[in-house]
């Protein structure tokens, strides 16, 4: 019997796959497509304090093999959440991993306080929202706030806290440090990469927010060479994700050093992509009579 | 209602007219379940083209198990589309959305389609079981008219004044003096908003389709939120999702 399980700071994932926050809700509607319970984890949409609108519409363009969005974080906030998004996941024999937002450190830590006493596994904490209070640089751009945002939070946290890092920064492995010297118990990585498109007949932005996250396939390479470095430089766990489409690109992740990994914009794609993948390792892993899992992760060097 | 991914089998083409074709498909189980303003997602096979292109139902023929899309050649992967033939396969996400109300029999309706907004306003006059009229207005080429025809009385509106009433949809309907208890219409922002405005001035209930640019088609990324007039019930602001909550809105629903 091979095991295909990982440990991600102490919480055991059945299997390595979770989907990437904001690409799949809090799992409601995916419910109709796949079984929750053959996930690893269902890592939530952003969920912040207080609900959020966010951005004007059009939010999100196609590009040549991936997508921009800029949905700007709209959630309904921490009480509706609470109420409504936790005990839905309770049904299911997964981990729930909650993804936190927030615009000051104050707004994150509200959000994990309000979940100390919640059935919740593991945080996961979005740093590439603006902090309001440094002029907007997202917190993950600046190796000291993603340090006191880090420490802010793991202060608080009843739960195990995962650092979402922005690839948007000339060294990740100087943030990724930054959060393993605030307190991190894990590293998730990496958020989507900052981008813009243009419509040449329109002559305007493609997105109302001119700029937007790019996701699927296109960042699948950076993904890569960026947990593999992240890797070799903490000793953290690391969740890979950023534009696994298939077990294969999954598979390279877990070889660059991910002990597990997020599928997000290939959801959009094929809604049974997760469960697709998941299975796909399996079956890699019979092929190269793999028994552990664990074989696997950081095993090219 | 569940939501199917179904490899549907592609039974005919055609084109209709410039950049407007229309598709019929085998797939039984969406078929089964559709209704009138519901669409599905369809997906390219080529993944550099990541994101399925939502649209709508023109027609279901639930004897023959098949959905047929008229859509317009918008880009790559419409473009795609447009190539299949007899015999080929796609993937097919649905039935997506909510689709118009049933009307009750004893109003008088009123289908209002523009452009590539008509397609999904046949089925819904096709069903419909009151006294029922479609009002379709063109840039200049007409599509659909006389199938349109077989199910109601039909008129038209052309920008270039080639058939029917020249100006849009609104014109039309003044110039012939179309009166209704319910207005039902898919088609350009400008046109729904000039219909939502026209409704209200008369008291006449409306109910719009409304599109926008979609990922994941079923509620789940909050990418096609239009401004709704209250708190919605998924995020708690003012934004309902057009692919779940809609495509179908009562006029007062929405901010257009």
């Amino acid at each position: 019997m091979k095991n295909t399980s990982v440990t991600i700071a102490g919480v055991e994932l059945k299997n390595p796959v979770m989907t990437a926050s904001g690409t799949f809700g809090s799992g409601e509607e995916y419910s109709e497509f796949v079984d929750l319970s053959r996930l690893g984890a269902v890592v939530t949409k952003g969920v912040a304090n207080v609900p959020w609108p966010g951005n004007p519409t059009p939010r999100i363009a196609e590009v040549y093999g991936g997508m921009l969005n800029a949905i700007g974080l709209q959630n309904p906030g921490i009480d509706v959440f609470v109420s409504r998004d936790i005990p839905f996941l309770k049904q299911y024999d997964t981990k729930i991993v909650v993804n936190v937002c927030g615009r000051t450190a104050e707004d994150y830590v509200e959000v994990v306080e309000r979940l100390s006493g919640e059935p919740v596994d593991l945080l996961e904490i979005n740093i590439s929202c603006p902090n309001v209070k440094e002029g907007g640089i997202a917190f993950g751009q600046d190796p000291k706030a993603v340090e006191a945002i880090t420490k802010a939070v793991k202060a608080k946290a009843k739960q195990p806290i995962i650092m979402k890092l922005s690839p948007n920064v000339a060294d990740i492995t100087v943030m990724a440090k930054a959060a393993e010297a605030g307190g991190a118990d894990a590293l998730s990585l990496i958020n989507t990469l900052t981008g813009m498109k243009i419509d040449i007949h329109k002559r305007t932005f493609a997105l109302a927010n001119k700029t937007g996250g790019l996701s699927g396939p296109a960042v699948k390479p950076v993904a890569v060479r960026m947990v593999y470095q992240t890797a070799r430089a903490v000793k953290l766990p690391i969740i890979g994700m950023g534009g696994i489409l298939t077990a294969d690109d999954a598979i390279e992740f877990l070889l660059a050093g991910a002990t597990a990994v997020a599928v997000g914009t290939a959801n959009f794609h094929d809604p049974y992509a997760t469960v697709r993948i998941a299975e796909g390792i399996g079956r890699y892993m019979d092929r190269y009579g793999i028994e552990d899992i664990r074989e696997l992760i950081g095993a090219v060097r | 209602m569940a939501k199917r991914k179904e490899t549907a089998k592609v039974l005919s083409q055609d084109r209709l007219s410039e950049g407007i074709y229309s598709l019929w498909l085998e797939a039984g189980e969406i078929a089964a379940q559709a209704r009138a303003g519901q669409f599905v997602s369809v997906y390219t096979k080529d993944a550099s083209r990541l994101l399925p292109r939502p649209i709508s139902i023109c027609e279901t023929d639930r004897e023959k198990g098949a959905l047929r899309l008229v859509y317009r050649v918008a880009g790559a992967g419409t473009r795609e589309f447009s190539s299949y033939r007899k015999g080929d396969t796609t993937e097919v996400l649905g039935p997506l959305g909510n689709g118009f109300p049933e009307i009750a029999a004893g109003k008088r309706a009123l289908a209002v389609g523009g452009g590539i907004g008509i397609p999904p306003m046949l089925q819904l006059i096709k069903e419909l079981k009151c006294d029922k009229a479609a009002v379709l207005g063109y840039r200049d080429q007409l599509f659909l008219k006389e199938e349109f025809e077989r199910y109601a009385p039909v008129y038209l509106a052309t920008e270039d004044g080639s058939a029917g009433t020249k100006g849009n949809v609104l014109d039309a309907v003044r110039a012939e003096g179309l009166e209704a208890d319910v207005i039902l219409a898919c088609g350009p922002a400008p046109m729904l908003k000039a219909l939502k405005a026209y409704a209200a001035e008369r008291g006449i209930e409306c109910w719009l389709s409304l599109e926008e640019r979609m990922a994941c088609g079923v509620g789940a990324c909050l990418a096609c939120v239009c401004r709704s007039a209250e708190v919605d019930g998924h995020s708690h602001v003012h934004n309902k999702r057009i692919c779940k909550d809609g495509p179908v809105f009562r006029a007062e629903e929405v901010v257009l």
